[in-house]
């Protein structure tokens, strides 16, 4: 079993479903970080089969986490100080999603203007639907894997 | 004037007291419209239109020119300089420059809205596909509360279309917000009013009921909207043909009507109202028209913010 040694200052990101990890790192711009960051790719876990793990060592309130809410609710964040879990960080869903994720609909505007950002806002929190700010077109789960 | 700047997205983004206001306007321009005939002097309209839509485009340059305003624009996306590739951002920065309001259509759903973030002038959404029509919202709800009396306390038809039927959708939702009112939806299966419809209206306990004939409801109706069946809203010609026809208002159905009942439309009709219906005193729809471009000088009296000065005007003339 490979083992990833603990962290002593930065957060954990657990929990996260398997293959998903490289679309984070991207979404929280930890490839423009100067800090170390592990991907643990398909670890094993009794819960889920297998998960994704993300170790990063920089100041956890650097980064905008809500995005990990629409991504996938159930990551759990745990804040690392000294070494040790000082905080389980609670996920909210983003009121609003710029350049996350594309809308589908080809009577959009965003389909054919230059330069325009993608913009879907928090419809329903309830039921987590996000619609397009231009047209109002609901959001497809299936879709969320494509951007 | 940019931090005061407003412009008209969707139905909904007056509101209630807003709308009360404007309509308020739109009765005094229909009573007083000499009054208002230099309201706009000096002013320009441009009206954007990348597909045609004489109707609509018609009447924004009638309300304007009817206030002492002039007007600029194109009709037709082939004319402008989005055959060139230029992008919405970019034509409206243009057009900021040249004129102080502008009424956009476009086939795209959005656009306006991303003008209205990159202007400087109030946008007025004159129809983005199949999406929004604001400016067709605010006329069926002056023509009711000028027919009807009020915006609430009755039971209003909506027939034909109700599945593409944009305009129903709109109207729907800025009705919610009234009291009093029962809906009727009359519209074959395969037309049936969308889910999120009716989802609204049983978040906010209103009563509907769905049927399939017209004859069946006729008698109970305050107002019956008639809705045509677009072709531009079918991916298959044979579906359409079939429904295209489905509703017919006559002078057999009108018979079955309450004296007072007011018939409207979004307008142009193809054959779902019979012309012989048009002589009756409770077909509204031609006035429909006029309460049209009523409530479009009041909204561009309203987003220049000239109505101030009418009132304090109108004030003096009263006294």
């Amino acid at each position: 079993m490979l083992n990833v040694g603990k962290i002593e200052e930065g957060f954990v990101l657990d929990h996260i479903k398997a293959g998903r990890s490289m679309q984070i790192y991207r979404h929280l711009g930890l490839d423009k970080l100067d800090c170390t960051v592990a991907i643990i790719k398909n670890a094993r876990s009794n819960v889920m089969g297998k998960k994704d793990i993300l170790k990063v060592e920089c100041d956890i309130d650097t980064l905008d986490l809500d995005i990990l809410a629409f991504i996938d609710h159930n990551i759990t964040v745990n804040v690392i100080k000294e070494g040790e879990i000082v905080e389980k960080r609670a996920l909210f869903l983003p009121h609003q999603i710029k350049d996350v994720i594309k809308c589908h609909n080809p009577r959009c505007i965003s389909s054919i203007e230059q330069g325009l950002p993608h913009i879907f806002y928090l419809a329903d929190e309830e039921k987590e639907i996000y619609r397009c700010q231009y047209c109002d077109e609901k959001y497809q789960e299936s879709a969320k894997t494509e951007n | 004037m940019t931090n005061n700047l407003r412009h008209l997205m969707k139905p909904l983004d007056f509101s209630v007291e807003e709308l009360e206001q404007l309509f308020d306007t739109a009765a005094d321009i229909e009573k007083n419209m000499s009054a208002y005939s230099h309201k706009c002097d000096g002013n320009i309209l441009a009206t954007c239109f990348y597909e045609p839509s004489t109707r609509t485009r018609l009447s924004f340059e009638t309300a304007m020119l009817r206030l002492g305003g002039q007007v600029i624009g194109f009709s037709d996306a082939s004319s402008s300089s989005v055959s060139k590739g230029e992008s919405v951002a970019d034509t409206i920065r243009v057009i900021s420059s040249f004129a102080d309001i502008c009424a956009m259509r476009h086939p795209k759903e959005g656009a306006p809205m991303v003008a209205a973030a990159n202007s400087i002038i109030p946008v007025i959404n004159a129809g983005d596909g199949g999406h929004h029509h604001p400016t067709q919202t605010l006329t069926d709800l002056l023509t009711i509360r000028s027919l009807h009396g009020s915006l609430g306390g009755f039971t209003i038809g909506l027939c034909g279309d109700l599945k593409f039927g944009r305009t129903v959708h709109s109207l729907i939702t800025a009705l919610v917000r009234y009291k009093d009112i029962h809906f009727v939806f009359i519209s074959p299966k395969e037309l049936k009013v969308p889910d999120y419809i009716i989802d609204l209206l049983n978040e906010n306990n209103i009563t509907y009921e769905e049927v399939i004939k017209l004859e069946d409801v006729m008698s109970k109706l305050d107002l019956l909207y008639m809705t045509r069946v677009q072709k531009e809203r079918f991916f298959n010609e044979e579906d359409y043909i079939r429904l295209r026809d489905f509703y017919i208002l006559n002078e057999e159905k009108m018979a079955l009507a309450k004296e007072n009942m007011h018939v409207l439309h979004p307008l142009p009709r193809v054959n779902e109202i019979s012309v012989e219906v048009d002589k009756d005193p409770r077909a509204a729809y031609f006035k429909q028209v006029q309460y049209g471009l009523y409530v479009r000088m009041a909204l561009i009296l309203t987003l220049l913010d000239k109505t101030d000065a009418h009132i304090n005007q109108g004030l003096l003339r009263t006294f």
